[in-house]
């Protein structure tokens, strides 16, 4: 067959092409991908400036363009025209090297993010099954900047910045990776693609998988635009909707409610902690170290920590939007697609008004949801910086290692119960029955888990009622007793019989 | 057992505190903001501001400044100079014998204590409102006896 540059390049699926179409490809999607993270730092600069400002009652940046749109670009003017500082005591290498380690491993967790439908076009690297492994493995990597930056400035804030910041990120993991961990039990997969389709589009389901390819006799290639049952004939028409396209109460958020909730919100405070952003921002906390880790740096260098942060804040959310909102998926089955029907693909002209609608399908409504979902989680954490004081330290370290961990790690094993009731209970229906046993097991699985998740919560409320019983009677003799700070520090007056003479 | 349900109340209301705060300051997203965009809305400045000085005229269009250095001598930050000269009758600037033909203020050193407009026997010198007083550089802040000087009400501007 002979196609011409351009269906190598764009239209064609992957498995038809040859390599160097290949690699193109593969450097286009890096290029949209890259272009995507940095790209949004501005936008996410000038968003969290403004919506601050108007959260705390003033009217933030105005002045630069229209809203004040361009003010990150001239915030980046100055940052670059300004003196590039190295103090003289700092170990030259790793000074060099912390912004790039900082800044590097959020661009590449980009790399598994999908955006779209398409299986060849639907991330940088769509057909990684790991991606939530190479997530871990990398987000992990961005810390070692933090560490390093503090080490090497040779300079007391930057190294306490430092030590807390690995502290902070390395307890803050732990909650972090067992939610992850639950979207995983719940899913089934570790590729990012098939947690946001709700299975795995490897796999054949009796559904056209969106991106599958189909001829109609003449040898024209058409994509199927989501996934869906073919209804007549070989071209694809009146596509029904996959029901993990329905709508938001499949996406993981809501799967085996309270549990999949209970794994977002806590997936969603140590992200937070993870980015170091307030409330959470004790590595540059500026009432106690100055600017923490990047004290010492200036200019470029410190742009470079300036955009990893906020590169990572979008990472993160991105991840949150993949792992538990349903990724690129329109809240409801309808709005994720253009409403196929030859009419409008005719109307388009001929033989590309398939491709169109399929283009407009990738490349406008499904990114369009995906950022639109990015943006609301980034807005809610902008409101909650404003919102929260920033924590103590050993506040910190006692929510992430005595509120955090604990509840994630029950909330997965409640999960794993209720699974493997469910599988269970599928498996000897399946023998007995020739009824779908599916709603059946999800209600026993589930009713399972409450049971077990409520006399956790009665033992954990028993716990926290007891706590205050004391106080209360602690308070009745000695109204400082309850002062928290006060708590722990006991003076013992000393034995006058022990008193020299 | 009251006491039991008085502190389920109070754990509940501190689980629902966090949310209460993000509501609260959510809630500001919306409200009018009481800023006032400076360059293009002002607030009205006091009638006694003490900023920027001006030398003033009389309706005649003479100067009020006879180049006595009375305010030079009171200023506490030696920030004025004057420079006095004889009037003649054809250069006549003010109705005195003298007046002032260098009269510079240094902003810098100003301190707007207003002590000057008050050493001044004809009220020729006084603090007004203007407080724009940026410059790029030092020698800019030495205002001139030009500068300060209010126009002529007489004569027609040519700018």
């Amino acid at each position: 067959m002979n196609y011409q540059w351009w269906e190598y390049l764009f239209t064609l699926p992957g498995n038809q092409i040859p390599w160097w179409a290949e690699v193109v490809r593969s450097v286009i999607r890096l290029l949209i991908g890259v272009a995507g993270a940095l790209g949004s730092v501005p936008i996410l600069v000038w968003l969290e400036r403004r919506l601050l400002g108007l959260l705390q009652g003033r009217l933030g940046p105005n002045r630069v363009g229209p809203f004040g749109l361009l003010q990150p670009v001239a915030d980046a003017l100055k940052l670059f025209m300004k003196e590039d500082i190295t103090p003289t005591n700092v170990d030259k290498t790793l000074y060099y090297l912390a912004p790039a380690v900082a800044l590097a491993p959020i661009v590449m967790s980009v790399t598994v993010l999908p955006w779209n439908a398409s299986r060849d076009w639907g991330a940088v690297a769509p057909g990684l099954d790991i991606g939530i492994l190479f997530l871990l493995g990398v987000a992990s990597i961005e810390v070692y900047g933090v560490i390093l930056a503090g080490w090497s400035s040779n300079n007391k804030y930057s190294l306490l910045g430092g030590l807390r910041a690995s502290s902070q990120v390395i307890s803050y993991e732990l909650g972090m990776g067992l939610s992850i961990i639950a979207v995983l039990l719940m899913s089934g997969t570790l590729g990012t693609q098939a947690i946001v389709l709700g299975h795995d589009p490897a796999q054949p389901s009796g559904y056209f998988q969106a991106g599958t390819t189909l001829t109609n006799g003449q040898g024209i290639l058409h994509y199927v635009p989501v996934n869906g049952v073919l209804s007549s004939g070989n071209i694809p028409a009146a596509v029904p909707v996959h029901d993990a396209l329905s709508g938001f109460w499949h996406w993981n958020v809501l799967k085996l409610f309270p549990f999949g909730l209970i794994a977002a919100v806590i997936y969603m405070i140590s992200m937070i902690a993870e980015t170091n952003r307030a409330p959470f921002d004790l590595p540059e906390a500026e009432t106690e170290l100055v600017a923490g880790f990047h004290t010492e740096y200036s200019s470029f260098k410190f742009a470079m920590f300036f955009m990893g942060e906020y590169a990572n804040m979008l990472i993160v959310s991105a991840i949150c939007v993949t792992l538990f909102f349903g990724g690129w998926l329109a809240p409801w089955g309808g709005l994720s697609q253009l409403p196929y029907s030859e009419a409008l693909a005719s109307s388009f002209g001929g033989g590309v008004g398939l491709f169109i609608v399929n283009l407009i399908n990738y490349c406008v409504i499904a990114p369009f949801w995906f950022v639109t979902k990015l943006y609301t989680l980034i807005s809610f954490f902008i409101l909650v910086r404003a919102s929260f004081p920033r924590l103590r330290y050993d506040m910190l370290m006692r929510f992430g290692w005595k509120g955090m961990l604990p509840v994630a790690l029950v909330n997965l094993v409640l999960i794993a119960v209720s699974l493997a009731v469910q599988q269970t209970v599928r498996e000897r229906w399946a023998k007995e029955t020739t009824d779908d046993p599916t709603l059946a097991a999800w209600w026993l699985g589930q009713l399972t888990a409450w049971a077990i998740g409520g006399i956790i919560l009665g033992v954990l409320f028993l716990n926290i009622y007891r706590d205050y019983r004391n106080r209360r009677a602690a308070t009745a003799t000695d109204p400082l007793a309850i002062v928290p700070i006060r708590r722990d520090t006991v003076v013992r007056p000393m034995d006058p019989a022990t008193l020299p003479e | 057992m009251s006491d039991f349900w008085a502190d389920v109340k109070q754990i509940a209301s501190e689980v629902v505190a966090p949310f209460k705060g993000l509501a609260t300051v959510g809630s500001k997203l919306t409200e009018r903001k009481t800023v006032i965009s400076y360059p293009e809305y002002r607030r009205p400045m006091g009638v006694r501001a003490r900023w920027q000085h001006v030398l003033n005229r009389y309706d005649n269009g003479l100067e009020k400044c006879i180049g006595c250095s009375l305010c030079a001598g009171a200023c506490p930050a030696n920030a004025i100079l004057v420079v006095a000269a004889e009037n003649t009758d054809k250069a006549r600037y003010s109705p005195g014998e003298r007046f002032a033909v260098r009269y510079e203020i240094n902003m810098i050193r100003c301190i707007y204590c207003g002590f000057c407009a008050e050493a001044c026997p004809t009220g020729a010198i006084e603090l007004k409102d203007n407080f724009e007083l940026a410059e790029d550089s030092r020698k800019s802040l030495i205002y001139t006896k030009e500068m300060l000087l209010v126009p002529d009400p007489n004569r027609e501007r040519v700018d």
